[in-house]
C-alpha cells in the first residue's frame, strides 16, 4: 500500500517508454500497452482513495532513502484526488484517441500513445511529489509532451506551440530560479522540512523573491490572466485529442501547484498577510474571468470559444485561491474537477464533429443535433454545466465560490461570478440554439462542399468516440450530485490549514 | 405536528421524468407515447392527492435524498403550501395531456415527442420545487424549470421563435442567476436554508444585507410571476403551442413564481420582518401597478393569446399583491386566487386553443358569432371570463373577496381600489369576447361544429371546476381547507374553518 505514491508516476513512465518501443513494432501494440498502462494506473489511483480514506496520508521514500537527502511521494487527500483525475480523464482520452488520431493526423499514432502516458507520468509525478524541486522536474516532463501533442495539430500548430514553449520555460525558469533561492536560505527542498523551516524566515528577502518567483512561474503555466496569452492559439490549432487531454488537467495541475506552495510550504498566514499574494491572485482572476467570457463571445470557432472559455474557467480556480477561505478554496479546487469534466467533454465532441461533418464553425453547426442525437445530448449536459445550472457539477464549484465571497465579504468577486455566468450562458446558448437548428435546405453564402447541401452524411460518432464523451457526461452529473462526497472527505482534509 | 418520513413526494417528482425518458423512447408510436404521458399524470395527481389527508390532520411528510452541499440536504417536505400548488398544478397536467392529444394532432405539429417530453420534465420540476425543504432544493428545481421550458417555447423554430426563446433564456437565466445570489447570502449569513412557517431570517442580520437578500429573490421570482417590470418575455412566449400557454404559462411555471414569493414572505423572512424592513410595501405596490397596466394593455390587444397573457400577468400580481399584504386574510385569498386562477385561466387558454384548432382564428375581431358554432366551448370561456371578473358563484369570486378583505384589514384602501378596479377592467376585455361570439351574428360560422371531444371534455371539466370552487371552494379536494391551513402555519391564526 505506502508503494501507492510513486507507483502511479512510475507505471505511467514505464508505459510510455514501452509504448513508444511497441509502437515502432506495431502501432496497435503501442495503443494496447497504453490503454493497459493508463488503465492499471487510473485504478492504482482509485485504491489510493480509498487508502486515504481509510489510513490517511501516505508517504514513500524513493529507495529508502530518508528526506531531506531522498525524494519524498506523499498520498494526502489533495494530491489523491488530483492524480485521480489526471488518470481518470486520460484514460477517457486514451479510449477515445484512436479514430481521431487516424482522421487528423494520420501516420503519427506510434508516437502519440507515449506521449499521452508521458504528459500523465509528469502531471501525476506534480501531484504526488512531496519536494518542491522535483516538482520542477515533472511539470517540465509534463510540458514536454504537450509540446510535441499539441504541435502535431495543423499547419499553425507549430508556431503557436513554439509561442507557448517559450512562455512555458520563462515560466519554468522563474520556478526554478525561487526554488534555488529557497534552497539557500532555507536548505532543503523536501515541502514538510520547508514548511517547519519557512515560518522562521518570513522577513528574509530571498523567501520572500522565492515566493513571488515561483507563483509566477507557476502562474505563467496555469495561464493565470495576463499571462494567458499563448493558449488560445495553442488549443484552437491543436488535435481535438491532445486539446481534450490538455486543457482539462494541464493548466489545473499548476494551479495546484500554487495551492500546495499556498497551504503546505508557506504557511497560509505568509500568502495572505506577509505578501498579499493571494489577494492579487484573486484580483487577475477577476480579469481573467472577465476577459476570457467575454472573448469567448466574439468567437466563431468553436474550438476557439472553448480556449477563452478556459481563460476564464482557470481562473475560478485562481479565484477560489484568492478568497483565501475554507468554502472558497473548496470551491476553486472542486471547479478544477468540474471544469475538467466539462472542457474534457466540450473538446472531445468537438472532435466528434470534426470527424463527421468536418465542421469547426458555429454558425455551420445547424442540423447536428439530428445528425448526431448522443453527441449532443453530451453537448447539452456539458454546456448547462458550463453556464453552472443545478444539478450539473459546474453549478456547486460557483456556489461554493459565492459562498466564500460572501464570507470574505467580497462583493466584487461576488458580482464577477454572477455576470460571468450570464456571459457563458450567451455563448453557450448560441451554440445549442445553432446545433439544433433545422439543417438549412439548400447551400447557402459560402461553401457548396459535401456539407454545403445541409445534411450531415456521416451520422453518430463511432462507439468508441460516443462512450467516452458520454461518461464525461454522466460524470458532470454525478459529480454534481454527489458532490459533497468530494467535498466532505478529500477537499474538507486539504484546506484544514486555512481554518486555523 | 408530526413528521413522517415518506417516499411519496421523490415518487411524484420521479413519475413523470421516467415518463420523460419512456415517451422519448417511444416516440415512433404516438399512441403509446402519449398513454405514458396520460398514465404519469393520473398516478402523480394521485399520490399528490394521497397526501392531502395527512397534510390536513397535521402531519408533515418529509425525506432526504442525498447533501447538496455541506450541511444543505436535497430535502422534499409536504406542507400544506407546496401541496396545495402541487395538487392543482398535477390535476390540470392530467387535462392537458388529453387537451394535447386533440391540440397537437389536430395541427399535425411537428418533433411532437420532444414537446410531450418535456412537458413531462417540467411536471416533475414544478412538484420538485413545491416539494423542496430548503432554498437551494427549491433553487435548483427552479432552474429544471427554466431551461426545460426553453424547447417548448421555441417548439415553432420560426426565426421569431428563436429571437423569443433567446429572450427568454436572458430573462431566466438572469433570474436564476439572482437567486443562486441571495440563496448564497443566505446560507452565510444565518447559517440555514430550511424553510420555515413564519420565517428564519431575523433582524440581527442587518437591514442592508436583509434588502439585498430581498432584491435578488424579487428579481429571481419576480420574472416568472410576471410582475413589472420583469414581465416582458412573458407575453411573448405565447408563440409557444398552447397547451404550454395553457399549462406552464398559466399554471406551473408562473405560478412557480408567484408560489416562490409565498415562500420568501412566508417562509424566509416571514411576515413581520418583511413589513419591519419596509419590502413588503415595495412589493405590494410594484404587483398593484402591475395589475392595472396590465389589465390596460389586455384590453388593447387583439390577438386572443396575447390579450389572455396580459390578463395572466395581471392576475399573478392579484396573488404577490396578497402575499404582500401580509394580514391573514389576503393571504388566505392569495393562496386560493393560485388555484382558482389556474382553473379559470387555463380554461381561456384551452378555448382559445380549441378555436385555433378548429378554426384557424387568432385575432378577437375574428370571433363574431362563433358561439353558435362553438356553444361549448364558448360558454366555458364564458364561465372563465366572469369569474376572472370576480362574479359571484364562479372560483374568482371567493379568492377576490378574501382578498378584498385582506386590504381592509391591512388598512390599505389604496390596494382595494386597485382590486376592484381591475375587476371592471377585466370584465371589460373579457366579457365582451363572449357577448360577441354569442349575440353577433356572421356569415362565417356554419351551425353547430364543436372542436375534438380531446379538447372539449377537458375545457368542460376546467369549467365545471372552476364554477365548483365558487360554490363549494372546501367541496373538491379540499383545496380551501390546505389554503387555510397553509394561512394558519405561516402566521399562526387559525379560521374558523368549512368555507365561507
Amino acid at each position: 500500500m505506502s508503494q501507492i505514491p510513486a507507483l502511479i508516476p512510475g507505471t505511467l513512465l514505464f508505459t510510455a517508454f514501452a509504448a513508444l518501443f511497441a509502437g515502432l513494432i506495431r502501432v496497435s501494440w503501442g495503443y494496447a500497452l497504453t490503454v493497459l498502462g493508463i488503465g492499471t494506473s487510473f485504478v492504482i489511483s482509485l485504491m489510493g482513495v480509498s487508502a486515504v480514506l481509510q489510513e490517511g496520508e501516505l508517504r514513500y521514500h524513493l529507495g529508502g532513502w530518508q528526506p531531506p537527502l531522498g525524494i519524498e511521494w506523499v498520498l494526502d487527500p489533495l494530491s489523491a484526488f488530483m492524480v485521480t483525475l489526471i488518470t481518470g480523464i486520460g484514460f477517457t482520452v486514451i479510449v477515445y484517441a484512436p479514430r481521431s488520431i487516424r482522421f487528423e493526423t494520420p501516420g503519427k499514432e506510434g508516437f502519440f500513445y507515449p506521449s499521452i502516458a508521458l504528459l500523465l507520468a509528469g502531471l501525476a509525478g506534480v501531484s504526488l511529489t512531496g519536494d518542491v524541486f522535483n516538482l520542477y522536474i515533472f511539470i517540465e516532463i509534463a510540458a514536454l509532451a504537450a509540446y510535441a501533442l499539441l504541435a502535431v495539430g495543423d499547419r499553425r500548430a507549430p508556431v503557436a506551440v513554439f509561442r507557448y514553449l517559450i512562455f512555458g520555460a520563462v515560466g519554468g525558469g522563474f520556478y526554478l530560479l525561487g526554488v534555488g533561492f529557497l534552497y539557500y536560505s532555507a536548505g532543503t527542498l523536501n515541502m514538510a522540512d520547508l514548511a517547519e523551516r519557512i515560518p522562521e524566515l518570513y522577513q528574509s528577502r530571498s523567501v520572500i523573491a522565492a515566493a513571488v518567483l515561483m507563483v509566477t512561474g507557476l502562474g505563467l503555466k496555469m495561464a493565470l490572466f495576463p499571462m494567458h496569452l499563448w493558449l488560445p492559439d495553442v488549443y484552437n490549432f491543436a488535435p481535438s485529442v491532445s486539446a481534450g487531454l490538455i486543457a482539462p488537467i494541464m493548466t489545473k495541475v499548476s494551479a495546484y501547484a500554487i495551492v500546495r506552495l499556498f497551504l503546505d510550504v508557506f504557511h497560509p498566514s505568509f500568502f495572505v498577510e506577509t505578501l498579499p499574494i493571494t489577494t492579487l491572485v484573486g484580483w487577475l482572476a477577476v480579469g481573467g474571468i472577465l476577459v476570457g467570457s467575454i472573448l469567448a463571445i466574439a468567437q466563431s470557432d468553436f474550438r476557439r470559444m472553448l480556449a477563452y472559455s478556459s481563460v476564464g474557467q482557470i481562473s475560478y480556480v485562481a479565484l477560489g485561491i484568492g478568497l483565501a477561505n475554507p468554502i472558497g478554496l473548496i470551491g476553486g479546487l472542486l471547479h478544477i474537477v468540474n471544469h475538467a469534466l466539462m472542457k474534457g467533454c466540450l473538446f472531445l465532441i468537438g472532435g466528434n464533429v470534426r470527424l463527421r461533418t468536418g465542421l469547426v464553425e458555429i454558425p455551420r453547426f445547424a442540423g447536428l443535433g439530428r445528425a448526431m442525437p448522443w453527441t449532443m445530448v453530451a453537448f447539452t449536459v456539458a454546456a448547462l454545466a458550463m453556464v453552472g445550472i443545478p444539478p450539473t457539477a459546474g453549478f456547486f464549484s460557483k456556489y461554493y465560490l459565492l459562498l466564500g465571497s460572501v464570507d470574505a465579504g467580497n462583493w466584487i468577486f461576488f458580482a464577477v461570478i454572477i455576470v460571468s455566468s450570464l456571459l457563458s450562458a450567451i455563448y453557450f446558448f448560441r451554440v445549442l440554439e445553432m446545433v439544433y437548428r433545422e439543417a438549412p435546405e439548400s447551400a447557402e453564402g459560402e461553401g457548396g462542399g459535401s456539407d454545403g447541401g445541409g445534411a450531415h452524411p456521416g451520422g453518430e460518432a463511432p462507439a468508441s468516440m460516443l462512450v467516452p464523451v458520454l461518461a464525461l457526461a454522466v460524470a458532470i452529473l454525478l459529480v454534481g450530485i454527489f458532490n459533497v462526497v468530494i467535498v466532505d472527505r478529500l477537499l474538507e482534509p486539504a484546506v484544514a490549514p486555512l481554518a486555523e | 405536528m408530526e413528521t413522517l418520513l415518506d417516499l411519496r413526494p421523490l415518487f411524484a417528482i420521479l413519475v413523470s421524468a421516467a415518463a420523460a425518458v419512456a415517451i422519448a423512447f417511444t416516440g415512433r408510436h404516438p399512441n403509446l407515447r402519449e398513454t405514458w404521458s396520460v398514465l404519469a399524470a393520473v398516478v402523480k395527481f394521485l399520490l399528490v392527492a394521497s397526501m392531502a389527508p395527512g397534510v390536513l390532520a397535521g402531519e408533515t411528510y418529509e425525506v432526504d435524498l442525498v447533501q447538496l452541499a455541506p450541511g444543505i440536504e436535497l430535502g422534499l417536505r409536504v406542507d400544506a403550501a407546496g401541496l396545495l400548488f402541487a395538487l392543482s398544478a398535477s390535476f390540470l397536467w392530467i387535462l392537458t395531456s388529453f387537451y394535447s392529444m386533440g391540440y397537437m394532432r389536430g395541427l399535425s405539429e411537428h418533433k411532437q415527442t420532444r414537446f410531450y417530453a418535456m412537458l413531462a420534465t417540467c411536471l416533475s420540476a414544478t412538484i420538485g420545487l413545491c416539494f423542496s425543504a430548503n432554498v437551494l432544493t427549491f433553487v435548483v428545481f427552479y432552474e429544471i424549470l427554466s431551461v426545460a421550458t426553453y424547447p417548448l417555447v421555441i417548439h415553432a423554430e420560426s426565426e421569431k421563435a428563436w429571437r423569443i426563446g433567446r429572450q427568454y433564456l436572458i430573462y431566466a437565466i438572469t433570474a436564476g442567476i439572482a437567486l443562486v445570489g441571495g440563496t448564497a447570502l443566505i446560507q452565510q449569513t444565518a447559517g440555514t436554508l430550511d424553510f420555515a412557517p413564519g420565517g428564519f431570517l431575523d433582524a440581527g442580520i442587518g437591514t442592508g444585507t436583509l434588502w439585498v437578500i430581498f432584491l435578488c429573490f424579487f428579481i429571481g421570482f419576480g420574472v416568472k410571476a410576471g410582475v413589472m417590470p420583469l414581465h416582458s418575455w412573458l407575453p411573448n412566449a405565447m408563440i409557444a403551442p398552447t397547451p404550454v400557454s395553457a399549462l406552464l404559462h398559466a399554471v406551473a411555471v408562473v405560478k412557480a413564481g408567484v408560489f416562490g414569493f409565498v415562500r420568501l414572505v412566508g417562509y424566509i423572512f416571514g411576515p413581520e420582518l418583511l413589513g419591519d424592513i419596509g419590502a413588503a410595501t415595495v412589493l405590494a405596490t410594484f404587483a398593484a401597478v402591475t395589475i392595472l397596466l396590465a389589465s390596460c394593455i389586455a384590453l388593447m390587444k387583439d390577438d386572443l393569446k396575447a390579450r389572455l397573457a396580459y390578463s395572466t400577468v395581471g392576475h399573478l400580481s392579484y396573488i404577490v399583491l396578497g402575499v404582500a399584504l401580509l394580514v391573514p386574510h389576503a393571504l388566505l385569498g392569495a393562496a386560493f386566487h393560485m388555484v382558482t386562477h389556474a382553473a379559470m385561466k387555463i380554461t381561456l387558454f384551452f378555448c382559445a386553443g380549441a378555436i385555433y384548432v378548429h378554426t384557424g382564428k387568432k385575432k378577437v375581431s375574428e370571433l363574431d358569432g362563433i358561439g353558435r358554432q362553438m356553444p361549448v366551448t364558448l360558454a366555458a370561456f364564458g364561465i372563465g371570463a366572469v369569474g376572472l371578473a370576480g362574479v359571484p358563484l364562479v372560483g374568482g369570486f371567493v379568492s377576490k373577496w378574501y382578498l378584498a378583505a385582506g386590504t381592509v384589514d391591512a388598512g390599505a384602501l389604496v390596494f382595494l381600489g386597485v382590486l376592484l378596479l381591475s375587476g371592471i377592467l377585466n370584465a371589460a376585455y373579457l366579457v365582451p369576447i363572449v357577448t360577441r361570439a354569442f349575440f353577433r351574428s356572421s356569415e362565417a360560422h356554419p351551425r353547430f361544429n364543436e372542436a375534438s371531444l380531446f379538447m372539449v371534455i377537458p375545457i368542460s371539466i376546467t369549467a365545471v371546476l372552476s364554477l365548483l370552487l365558487g360554490t363549494h371552494p372546501d367541496g373538491l379536494f379540499r383545496f380551501f381547507s390546505v389554503a387555510e391551513a397553509m394561512v394558519a402555519s405561516v402566521t399562526g391564526i387559525s379560521f374558523a374553518g368549512g368555507g365561507p
